[in-house]
């Protein structure tokens, strides 16, 4: 029994966990991002496969990684306008217009996809980000060598949910975005553009959603399958309750969500012998959903989530 | 146009029902009715896509059946298990002549919509076996092979620690890692087995995370039964089994041995079934036994020693001849750690 907590001190069990959680980190702060202004996201599951998809095909024609990272952003970009267009210009349901955004880009995806490759047996490799490896990274004392296993876009996450903490707490505009999700009439009045600041939440959001699509196909692995996005996204909408809507919690949320994966493919190996493997499977979501009850208590949602403002409308 | 088209047809349906159901099942009325010239119409329906290693025989399989002009070939692939019924309906009433898919998420969905349509041929990836009165199926038995693979891996480890990466824990998988399992046991009794599932038959990332686990925990080959983890061998330096496709290629130097799976003579039987009237509901998994063509042993001989090579082929040769038969075990497999 001992030695299921033991995978807990081990680094390699930390680089996987770390690994697991880029993804969800950079989903988490985009679905956060949206959510904070008042505009729900469900196109997230959609975006990353779009992202995925776009990235590592931009890197397969050529172009470098990180414009590879920009065409995925790019891509995210344009669903996110997409999704803004029909939440804040027309108002619609943000539920039924973000899943039709999922449905959207990923048969689009799929459809882009087989036009470019239409008789293959495998989809074609790209060379992927490596390791950054920075010698003075290792130096430092348990954290360094977990990290400097890492890729660059892992580094990337963790900067934007820094930087998007200290834009929502500390800035001017971070104040207008709270706002605009709490009471856009009070933005109104401020002589603000409540369009303005949605539309730049959701296409921010959405962009970052579809780097952390490319992180799969560009640093985890180095093409693209279809389907191999797999309910992260999902995932991700979970984690923006349970970090009650702050990019330093979604950032604590996220690497929990990676270590509980990281730790049940190490039980399987450990204890598989007596238990069966679903109930590992399993592990993830249980704890998480334990999680969430705990910290959904005092969840402080953005008041005005959810609804569609119209100017005049009382 | 197709509303007329289906409403005919359900009309059609109706009628023959009416005039007594038994005789749909009577096996008169069955595709075995008549003979067929070639080129007959063939139309496949997968879960997944093409690229998928599984589909991606049949596909293979099919595509040159085309070519010699046997067949004319149309798919949809990716289609959802809740739209299976509904596409193989389609292909139906658009008078194809076989119907090939893969059904084990709709397996009884499946059997009815094929009975309602008792002059197509059907033949179906399937846990369980045919039905009347036009439903065949097949499978990937290629156990055989694995139990060469399971020798290979079994004499080249040196941790004596092996890691298995699985999708579901399914009849088709679990019979393979058993018969892969016993192979090496074969070969060495010390030998000690690692088993993930990753709940995805398509989740690279995910496959390669457990992967690393299991080289972490000191496996020093990997059973690639899924995408992904072949990819963490080759990042880590170790070996790896390969697992119905051939991927020697893209990773040089890694895959120590591979099962194949062939699905070209279970095609070609189906299709010369049909052409000649004679299909009728039959379990085709034997064509995919050694014997048949069906299945196949690659051994990378640079990395292999000569005297395990040597060794392989004549357990091989004893299988041929039917001196040896792997056992089939479906149940789940578990780690032995």
């Amino acid at each position: 029994m001992s030695e299921a907590f033991e995978i807990l001190f081990q680094a390699s069990f930390w680089v996987a966990a770390i690994r697991i959680a880029t993804p969800l980190l950079f989903g988490t702060l985009g679905a956060l991002l949206g959510e904070r202004a008042g505009v729900l996201n469900l196109g997230i599951e959609g975006i990353f496969v779009a992202g995925a998809m776009t990235g590592w095909l931009a890197v397969y024609l050529g172009a470098p990684l990180w414009w590879g990272v920009a065409a995925a952003a790019a891509a995210g970009a344009l669903m996110g306008l997409l999704h803004a267009f029909l939440t804040v210009t027309l108002a619609l349901s943000q539920h039924v217009a973000g899943l039709g955004i999922t449905l959207l880009a990923t048969a689009g995806s799929h459809f882009v996809y087989r036009v470019a490759f239409p008789t293959l047996t495998q989809p074609p490799r790209i060379e992927p980000f490596a390791p950054v490896g920075w010698a003075w990274l290792e130096g430092i004392p348990l954290l360094g060598p977990v990290l400097a296993q890492q890729t660059p876009l892992t580094f990337l996450a963790i900067a934007t949910a820094l930087f998007l903490a200290f834009l929502l707490a500390r800035t001017p505009l971070g104040l207008a975005i709270r706002a605009v999700g709490d009471d856009p009439a009070a933005v109104e009045a401020q002589g603000l553009s409540v369009a303005g600041l949605r539309y730049g939440c959701v296409v921010a959001g959405s962009a970052l959603m579809a780097v952390g699509g490319a992180f799969l196909t560009m640093s985890a692995f180095n093409a693209f399958f279809f389907g191999m996005v797999s309910g992260r996204g999902w995932i991700c909408i979970a984690l923006v309750v349970f970090a009650s809507w702050r990019p330093l919690k979604a950032l604590a949320g996220a690497l929990l969500f990676g270590a509980f994966d990281a730790w049940q493919v190490r039980l399987q190996t450990l204890a598989g012998a007596f238990l069966p493997s679903q109930l590992f499977l399993m592990v993830p979501y249980l704890l998480s959903i334990a999680a969430l009850l705990l910290a959904a208590r005092r969840a402080d949602y953005p008041r005005a989530l959810m609804k569609p403002w119209r100017r005049g409308e009382r | 146009m197709a509303v007329t088209k289906i409403r005919a047809a359900a009309l059609d349906r109706r009628t023959l029902l009416a005039a007594g159901g038994g005789l749909l099942f009577a096996g008169a009325a069955g595709p075995a009715a008549a003979q067929k010239a070639k080129p007959i119409k063939v139309a496949a329906i997968y879960t997944v896509p093409v690229e998928q290693q599984w589909v991606s025989r049949i596909h293979k399989a099919l595509n040159a059946a085309k070519a010699r002009g046997d067949i004319t070939y149309k798919w949809s692939e990716n289609v959802a298990n809740t739209d299976y019924e509904r596409v193989m309906r389609q292909y139906a009433e658009e008078g194809n002549d076989l119907i090939v898919g893969e059904v084990f998420g709709v397996e009884r969905a499946a059997r009815k919509a094929a009975a309602d349509y008792p002059k197509v041929a059907f033949l179906m990836g399937s846990s369980f076996g045919p039905s009347k009165p036009n439903f065949s199926v097949f499978d990937n038995w290629i156990h055989e092979p694995s139990y060469l693979t399971g020798m290979v891996a079994g004499r080249m480890t040196k941790s004596n620690l092996i890691g298995m990466v699985g999708g579901y824990a399914i009849p088709e998988v679990n019979r393979l890692m058993h018969a892969f399992m016993n192979g090496a046991r074969s070969v060495n009794p010390n030998v000690k087995f690692m088993v993930t599932f990753i709940n995805s038959w398509y989740d690279p990332p995910k496959a390669k995370e457990a992967a690393f686990a299991m080289i972490d925990r000191g496996a020093d080959i990997m059973y690639a039964e899924r995408f992904g983890v072949s990819d963490a061998a080759k990042e880590r330096g170790v070996k790896a089994i390969g697992n119905v496709i051939d991927t020697s290629a893209q990773y040089p130097g890694v895959i120590l041995a591979s099962a194949l799976w062939h699905m070209e003579p279970t095609v070609d039987k189906a299709i010369a079934n049909v052409v000649a009237g004679t299909f009728e509901p039959q379990d085709y998994g034997i064509y995919s036994y050694m014997a048949h063509g069906g299945a196949s042993l690659v051994v990378d001989e640079k990395l292999v020693p000569a005297e395990v090579v040597a060794e392989v082929r004549a357990k091989e040769k004893e299988i041929l001849d039917g001196l040896f038969r792997v056992d089939v075990n479906d149940a789940e497999p578990k780690s032995t750690i």
